[in-house]
């Protein structure tokens, strides 16, 4: 994705993450980076996902991002539990610069507290901060 | 985000800790800063931190602080052309240079396969000149100076009196009573001093900082040679020779020598002409490459990156150069050199590649000992590869090591060195 975009449905955290709330189930939630967070990194070269069932704690790091150049921690948005990780990444990591909003998400989570989602920007406040 | 392990970088040399890695757990320490990964750059240098865009409040705030003080970083002749090509620039050893145009791979792959156009004109340049000007590079230097013909070129290593590596540098003979040995950027102005010092010894000897009179450019790649020799005036200099030729209408002293590992040139021009030298070549079909390009492409063919590979912690024979390394001349620290090449060393640096996915980074430790001091994915070979000391005893080609990459694990095989050779 060579233009900058950050979808109005998304939240975002100033780690340069975004978390997608399933609109039919507000406890789940699709996380992934961000479109400036994977043009900063450069072509993503490796990705590691963490194991399915694992906990994410708000603010913490839970996986690791690679470029050529550099290796990224990838901090979590939102609390809960790993219920589904992107499968194909391993094998097509670039997927994270192509499509950071689809092919490229990185996990599912079951969130143990869907309120913290109140502390995440929306697209207009993490524009800004980003000027 | 929070960026872990700086890149590791062909001109880089300040010590990893004044990274700063971020904390993992230390929330105020995340300035995330992404564009930090591209800090470590070439040969001896490292970069600072630059608020780019950071994402939080503080950030923004540390920027204003930033933008308020005085500009502290130096620009290249080829500063607007790096601009216009779209790069991302960063801050390295003081120098705003540029990591990368549009990929790493992609500029990577270009040297390898057609050709690519480095500015490296942060690299510095000091001219010894006079009766006794190859009597005092005899003594600084590591190789037998004498034995550079007019015209000729030599690599080498600049020892303190324990061996202690202070720089590795190119020397280039541009007569017969005169010099030109370019430094790393980050270790110029210590570099200079150390010449100086040693100079007062040498009466009929002069030596003179030269880095606001030259730009550097380096062509590399199979196709350089013909891009570089379509705008020339006369035949370039051969591999490792060295001399005058015009190009796009002006003097530019050119040098058979590089860091990737191909064939090239590279160019010392006067920094006005350096912007028309550069687009002309660029529109010959070299393309601009970046500093994360000219790491891993150093990387590839196993160049030693100073600050990485090299140190004032390590003398030559432990890192693999003692074919650089002549103690009969009695160079300033020939006879802790000669005392570690008779004894043996206890380690050395080796090659490795991973054995199955993931990337060493600088700084990883291995089990039984040593530590990674350049680590990346092969853009050629596709696989984690890198460079690590080791206990000699486990340097063998073939050796398993255990490499503890951030809390896990990986097999790696150390294995021959270059990883990749130029096509025949």
């Amino acid at each position: 994705m060579a233009q900058a975009s950050y979808p109005e449905d998304l939240l975002y955290h100033a780690e340069h993450d975004w978390a997608r709330i399933d609109p039919d189930d507000p406890a789940q939630a699709t996380l992934g980076i961000t479109w400036y967070a994977q043009d900063s990194l450069g072509e993503v070269v490796f990705f590691d996902p963490p194991v399915l069932g694992a906990t994410l704690t708000k603010d913490a790091p839970y996986a690791e991002v690679e470029s050529v150049k550099a290796v990224s921690d990838v901090i979590a948005p939102l609390s809960g539990e790993i219920v589904a990780v992107n499968e194909a990444l391993p094998g097509n990591p670039v997927a994270i610069n192509e499509d950071p909003y689809g092919e490229g998400w990185l996990v599912k989570v079951r969130l143990s507290d869907p309120s913290e989602r109140e502390a995440l920007m929306d697209a207009a406040s993490y524009q800004a901060s980003l000027a | 985000m929070t960026l872990l392990t700086p890149m590791d970088c062909p001109l880089c040399s300040a010590p990893p800790e004044l990274f700063g890695r971020p904390g993992r757990s230390d929330p105020k320490a995340t300035v995330p800063n992404l564009l930090r990964a591209a800090s470590r750059c070439q040969r001896g240098v490292k970069l600072a931190p630059r608020s780019l865009a950071a994402g939080s409040r503080r950030a923004r705030a540390s920027l204003r602080a930033v933008n308020s003080a005085p500009p502290v970083l130096r620009r290249t002749p080829l500063y607007g052309e790096h601009v216009e090509a779209g790069a991302k620039l960063v801050d390295f050893a003081g120098w705003e240079m540029p990591v990368q145009y549009t990929s790493v791979r992609d500029e990577h792959m270009a040297v390898r396969e057609a050709a690519g156009i480095f500015d490296v004109s942060h690299m510095g340049e000091i001219e010894t000149s006079g009766p006794q000007a190859a009597e005092l590079l005899q003594r600084l230097l590591s190789n037998d100076v004498s034995a550079i013909p007019p015209g000729g070129a030599q690599y080498s290593v600049l020892c303190r009196e324990d061996g202690g590596v202070l720089d590795d540098l190119f020397t280039y003979r541009l007569e017969v009573d005169r010099y030109l040995t370019v430094t790393n950027a980050a270790n110029h102005v210590a570099d200079f001093a150390w010449f100086e010092s040693v100079a007062a010894d040498f009466p009929q000897a002069r030596v003179s900082d030269r880095i606001d009179e030259w730009a550097m450019l380096a062509v590399q790649g199979p196709l350089a040679r013909e891009i570089v020799q379509a705008g020339a005036d006369g035949p370039l200099p051969e591999r490792m020779g060295t001399g005058l030729t015009r190009i796009s209408g002006e003097e530019v002293l050119v040098c058979g020598t590089g860091y990737t590992g191909e064939d090239g040139v590279e160019l010392l021009c006067s920094p006005e002409h350096a912007p028309r030298l550069w687009s002309q070549l660029v529109r010959r079909g070299a393309r601009p490459a970046g500093l994360g390009a000219r790491d891993t492409l150093r990387l590839e063919v196993c160049f030693h990156l100073y600050g990485n590979e090299l140190t004032v912690e390590r003398g030559p024979i432990e890192a693999g150069l003692g074919w650089c390394c002549k103690e009969q001349t009695g160079f300033i620290g020939a006879d802790a050199v000669r005392a570690v090449r008779e004894a043996g060393p206890a380690e050395k640096l080796i090659a490795f590649e991973i054995d199955g996915p993931g990337i060493a980074r600088q700084g990883n430790a291995i089990e039984g000992g040593g530590e990674v001091t350049s680590g990346t994915l092969s853009p050629c070979l596709d696989r984690g590869i890198g460079m690590a000391y080791v206990p000699t005893e486990r340097a063998a080609i073939g050796t398993g090591l255990e490499i503890d990459v951030r809390g896990r694990t990986r097999q790696a095989s150390v294995v021959e060195k270059p990883f990749v050779k130029k096509r025949a």
